[in-house]
């Protein structure tokens, strides 16, 4: 039996456009995609990439074109399946005229929980995002952050084992980032299968045991942030500063970036030693020499760059 | 009513009383009280036939308003502002939630015509002074607005699951119109010479909610008594109409992709 949590098999959406709506578009192609039980999983991809689409076929507000998908071994069109996952929309919208409290007991109600223990749920789940003191707010007079807040307790009101949240980090400040990023870690701690979709990639390098990048609607590659992003080759970063008077040697001046007196230089791991040669002959003041390794947004931004190179899946799926 | 529907009823009612739309009741007041106060001095022994007239037309206008201009948003605006797509991924099932829709306006429409009504009989008493055996006939008169506005809800939902408010608007009105006319229709379409247009009268008025049968307003204002035949006809017809509305309109709904 799969350990897995969530199971998608060839999944394609076309959406019909034009005047007669008689050509297709397609936003999602053939994705084929496993997450395992308890693991934090970050889906990446630019603007249009097919994230937001994944996420509604999964959650059944928009219906395949071809292909299936299971959470938990169940079908996304059996209903049950909603009791054990919890989804969080990207850019949430409420009820504005119910209060935080009145919203989140509206869902608990689906879920048949006595009025006691709806009571004690929202209460404890209203102090873990922060919003206690503004638990009996209208949801019109909440700021941006503070929905993003109500909308991840809602996703996670009656502990389900598989978290669904769209672009959960998108347009908080550097606090309310890290204080999602708190309750996610929280969730993956309490041995939840988080699947999350972002454009932010320095929280999914935080956040994720493994990530899919989709460009186009295709997967690109699918691995831990750290396997993915060492398969490029290293390179070395020299910071160092010149004496008066002295300048960089013709074969370096070229690929220095200077800041203020001190100068950035980028070189191969194997031209260091001759790059720190020809420094020492112009008596240069050596700061730091460190590895760089490129980012998950290097390898991101190669993927959109370059969206029709042909990645060989061998070499990106990583288990 | 199951759980699922009946959670979504009471919001939608909690949104319709959040968005004062029992203010209505304000102007059926003021207009009741004006009405019974002209009347009581201008008497010319029609006053209880002017204010059960009046009563019953502002109660039916004001609720045919609030299932129309209501209900053409019930859906749509759920889907627009998007708040359906937390609701749905909750163990709920589409239909459910149209039930539900369906369920919270009427609760909505019995409520405030449940209160009109109580204006009607407040300012009844205050012209005449007494209730006679015939004013029964008034309650009937309400329940068949109610049946009315029953129809009308399950119709403007229906086209809010695929259509713009504005659209939804133009047929449901277009519908009701149509069905408030459904015998002079068929009337003339038989005393016409072309086939094709009697074939036409006949399927509106057969196909099209029939209006013209819940109007008992005159009879209740002259104290007539309505047949029990009549009520068990109307009670059954508007719960199998409202019934295949509300099948069509989750057939719809539950294989559209929201946006």
């Amino acid at each position: 039996m799969t350990n897995a949590a969530i199971e998608i098999e060839g999944l394609t959406k076309d959406y019909p456009v034009g005047f007669w709506r008689n050509r297709k578009r397609r936003s999602l192609d053939n994705l084929t995609l496993e997450v395992e039980q308890g693991e934090t999983f970050g889906f990446l991809g630019p603007n249009g990439a097919g994230k937001t689409t994944t996420l509604k076929l999964l959650m059944g507000l928009i219906f395949p074109t071809s292909g299936t998908a299971r959470v938990n071994g169940r079908s996304i069109d059996d209903v049950r399946m909603h009791r054990e996952i919890g989804y969080m929309p990207e850019q949430p919208y409420f009820y504005d005229y119910l209060t935080a409290r009145e919203l989140l007991d509206y869902f608990a109600r689906f879920f048949g929980y006595s009025a006691a223990e709806r009571h004690q749920r929202i209460t404890r789940f209203l102090e873990l995002v922060g919003l206690s003191s503004a638990a009996n707010v209208q949801l019109r007079k909440f700021s941006k952050g503070m929905l993003q807040r109500v909308g991840i307790a809602q996703a996670i009101l009656h502990d389900p084992h598989v978290v669904f949240l769209d672009e959960p980090m998108s347009g908080l400040d550097p606090l309310g980032r890290r204080e999602v990023r708190d309750i996610i870690l929280n969730l993956k701690r309490e041995g939840r299968t988080i699947f999350f979709s972002t454009h932010i990639l320095t929280d999914a390098e935080v956040l994720c045991d493994r990530v899919a990048v989709l460009v186009g609607g295709k997967l690109q590659g699918v691995g831990a942030p750290g396997e993915i992003v060492s398969m490029d080759a290293l390179g070395m970063e020299i910071l160092l500063e010149l004496r008066e008077g002295r300048a960089l040697p013709q074969t370096l001046a070229g690929r220095a970036k200077q800041t203020g007196s001190r100068y950035h230089l980028e070189v191969p791991e194997a031209e260091l030693y001759a790059a720190l040669e020809e420094l020492r002959s112009c008596e240069a003041r050596i700061l730091s020499v460190t590895p760089t390794r490129p980012s998950l947004e290097d390898y991101f931004l190669k993927l959109v760059r370059h969206e029709n190179t042909v990645m060989h899946p061998a070499e990106v799926i990583l288990k | 009513m199951s759980a699922m529907p009946a959670v979504v009823a009471i919001n939608t009612f909690r949104e319709a009383v959040r968005d004062r739309v029992l203010y209505n009741l304000i102007f059926f007041s003021l207009m009741m009280i004006g009405a019974a106060i002209l009347v009581g001095q201008v008497s010319l022994g029609i006053d209880r036939i002017v204010i059960i007239n009046l009563g019953l037309s502002a109660i039916s206008i004001f609720g045919i308003i609030m299932a129309i201009f209501i209900g053409v948003g019930l859906v749509y605006k759920e889907m627009e502002k998007r708040t359906l797509y937390s609701l749905l991924a909750k163990p709920v099932r589409r239909w459910q939630f149209l039930i539900g829709k369906f369920g919270g306006l009427l609760l909505t429409l019995i409520v405030n015509t449940s209160l009109m009504t109580l204006g009607l009989a407040v300012a009844l008493f205050y012209v005449s002074r007494h209730f006679e055996s015939s004013d029964t006939t008034i309650l009937v008169a309400i329940y068949f607005i109610l049946l009315e506005l029953g129809l009308i809800t399950a119709l403007a939902l229906f086209f809010s699951c695929f259509s713009s408010p504005m659209l939804s608007t133009l047929y449901t009105l277009g519908i009701y119109v149509a069905g408030v006319f459904a015998p002079d229709i068929k009337g003339i379409s038989e005393f016409t010479k072309s086939p094709e247009l009697a074939a036409m009268g006949k399927f509106v008025y057969y196909v099209l909610p029939n209006f013209h049968n819940f109007n008992v307003i005159a009879a209740a204002a002259h104290g007539e008594a309505v047949r029990a035949a009549l009520i068990l006809q109307n009670t059954l017809y508007a719960i199998v109409y409202v019934a295949v509305i509300l099948v069509a309109a989750a057939a719809v709904f539950s294989g559209r992709d929201l946006k």
